[in-house]
């Protein structure tokens, strides 16, 4: 057959996508639920990293069971929505939905009785987007460790994010101020303090070269927590109602110890001895 | 029709036992040195400059890179080379193209599966290689017109040479510009207390494409023969 006729080329284009687009259809699915895993463990591993624990992908998933007490789907005003699964929500379609509707995953680990909320954090860096983790302590204020990820910036300059040295800038630093308004932590060109000192600055240090990505993490951070100041705020007046619950709690054996000491009259008039109060 | 098909691929898919050349003659071992110097895909071609740019920051990403490349260029143009007369001459371009953009999506699978760190660290860089000129180079001006080991060489040392490039710039950009070499640091700290500052613009773009200039320089002032006349 002539090799310039038309019906040569539109048979040999016709064979060549068949077979194209059969292979590749066919390692696509078969290699699908292996691609998965690796995913998911990766996220896994990278949720523990946030706390401080260092572990190989295939170890992740025995020790994030053994830490992750609780995964959390958080509706916008802060009540948990327990239909959804939070380690499934892929923030890259959640973020795309209505305010409403979308729900905000938390982790909330355990290590050596005390308490961490991871936030899953994703947000737009200079090429594509970028993502990342944020544990916080449990007073509701520190930065407890970050990881950020990226998919396209530009190596050693915006990718530089992922480093150790990027974030373990984070550790320590305060994104709530006293009067308990979310501050964030700027990626800070400005910033006077390069050795990360200062706690309580709601800055670090930013890499030389990648303003664009930098100023990514710094609103992906701020955006991303705002959401979940309704849930936090909850925490603290709760932990506020437990801590008078307390106190009432001690007044009350206080009470009982005036009573074996036989102070009855005092006890009578509500009185608690001065010595016994904390 | 059937006959004639079966003869061309016959002719073409049985080339081995054919050649009486031997494996590693004269001639093809030119095929693959050549493009490290005389014929150098980004100094002398001027092929492939863009993602010599982009991915010079670093040593790892590039010499990652190269790896990939070698593996992409040697295979397309083995796949090219075999089914060089089968191609219609007017589509030979889209087939070319989805020969590399098949191979790249394939890879790409199959290290995600398998190999997840390699893939993390490669991430867009496959995606680069498709938009790599050289590629499409090499296939168009050697593998359409040249036998399947040849083709091979021919596209094994063409990326041999880009990556080489590659390479070196890297080792330069990363080592003057971030104190580094793989990222470990070289450059001790007591120099740095001295008073010595990386040089962030070795960082960015512009830098790469001084770094090459300078190496097309050296190379032109070593070897006269690639000086143009005029």
């Amino acid at each position: 057959m002539n090799r310039d006729s038309n019906s040569y080329t539109f048979l040999f284009a016709g064979i060549m996508v068949l077979i194209v687009a059969s292979t590749l259809a066919f390692t696509s699915s078969s290699l699908k639920e292996k691609q998965q895993e690796n995913v998911r463990k990766e996220q896994m591993q990278n949720i523990l990293s946030t706390i401080g624990i260092s572990v190989s992908r295939d170890e992740a998933e025995n020790l994030y069971k053994k830490f992750i007490k609780e995964e959390i789907s958080l509706k916008s005003d802060g009540t948990a929505d327990t239909n959804v699964n939070a380690f499934k929500i892929s923030l890259k379609t959640e973020i795309k939905k209505p305010l409403n509707d979308q729900r905000f995953p938390i982790y909330i680990a355990n290590v050596d009785d005390s308490k961490f909320y991871i936030v899953p954090l994703i947000g737009s860096g200079l090429w594509d987007i970028i993502w990342g983790y944020i544990a916080i302590e449990s007073d509701l204020k520190t930065i407890k460790g970050a990881v950020f990820d990226h998919k396209g910036e530009t190596a050693g300059l915006g990718a530089e994010i992922t480093e150790d040295w990027f974030q373990n800038s984070f550790k320590g630093e305060k994104i709530i101020d006293p009067q308990g308004k979310l501050m964030g932590i700027s990626v800070s060109k400005t910033n006077n303090d390069p050795k990360g000192q200062d706690k309580d600055d709601y800055e670090v240090d930013a890499i030389s070269g990648s303003t664009i990505t930098g100023d990514g993490v710094t609103d992906m951070i701020f955006e991303r927590l705002n959401h979940y100041m309704v849930f936090f705020n909850k925490l603290n007046n709760e932990s506020d109602i437990k801590q008078i619950s307390y106190k009432f709690e001690n007044q009350k054996n206080n009470y009982l110890l005036t009573r074996i000491y036989g102070s009855l009259r005092e006890f009578d008039k509500g009185y608690v001895p001065r010595k016994f109060m904390n | 029709m059937s006959k004639k098909l079966k003869q061309i691929s016959e002719k073409s898919l049985f080339f081995i036992s054919k050649s009486s050349e031997p494996l590693f003659s004269k001639k093809n071992r030119a095929l693959l040195s050549d493009p490290l110097d005389d014929n150098n895909p980004i100094t002398v071609q001027v092929l492939g400059i863009c993602s010599a740019l982009a991915i010079t920051v670093q040593l790892k990403p590039a010499i990652v890179m190269t790896l990939s490349v070698m593996a992409v260029m040697g295979a397309s143009n083995v796949i090219v080379s075999i089914l060089r007369n089968l191609i219609p001459n007017r589509i030979r371009i889209i087939v070319q193209l989805v020969v590399v953009a098949s191979l790249v999506a394939l890879v790409d699978q199959v290290l995600k599966a398998f190999a997840y760190d390699v893939y993390k660290q490669l991430s867009i860089f496959i995606g680069l290689i498709i938009t790599n000129c050289i590629v499409m180079g090499r296939l168009e001006a050697f593998a359409l017109g040249n036998g399947v080991w040849k083709s091979f060489l021919d596209g094994v040392g063409n990326a041999a040479g880009y990556g080489f490039i590659l390479i070196l710039v890297a080792f330069f950009r990363e080592l003057l510009g971030s104190g580094k070499l793989y990222g470990y640091q070289v450059i001790p700290e007591a120099i740095y207390e001295l008073g010595y500052v990386n040089n962030g613009l070795m960082l960015l773009s512009p830098m790469a494409l001084i770094t090459v200039g300078i190496f097309i320089w050296i190379q032109r002032a070593r070897n006269r023969k690639l000086i143009e006349k005029n």
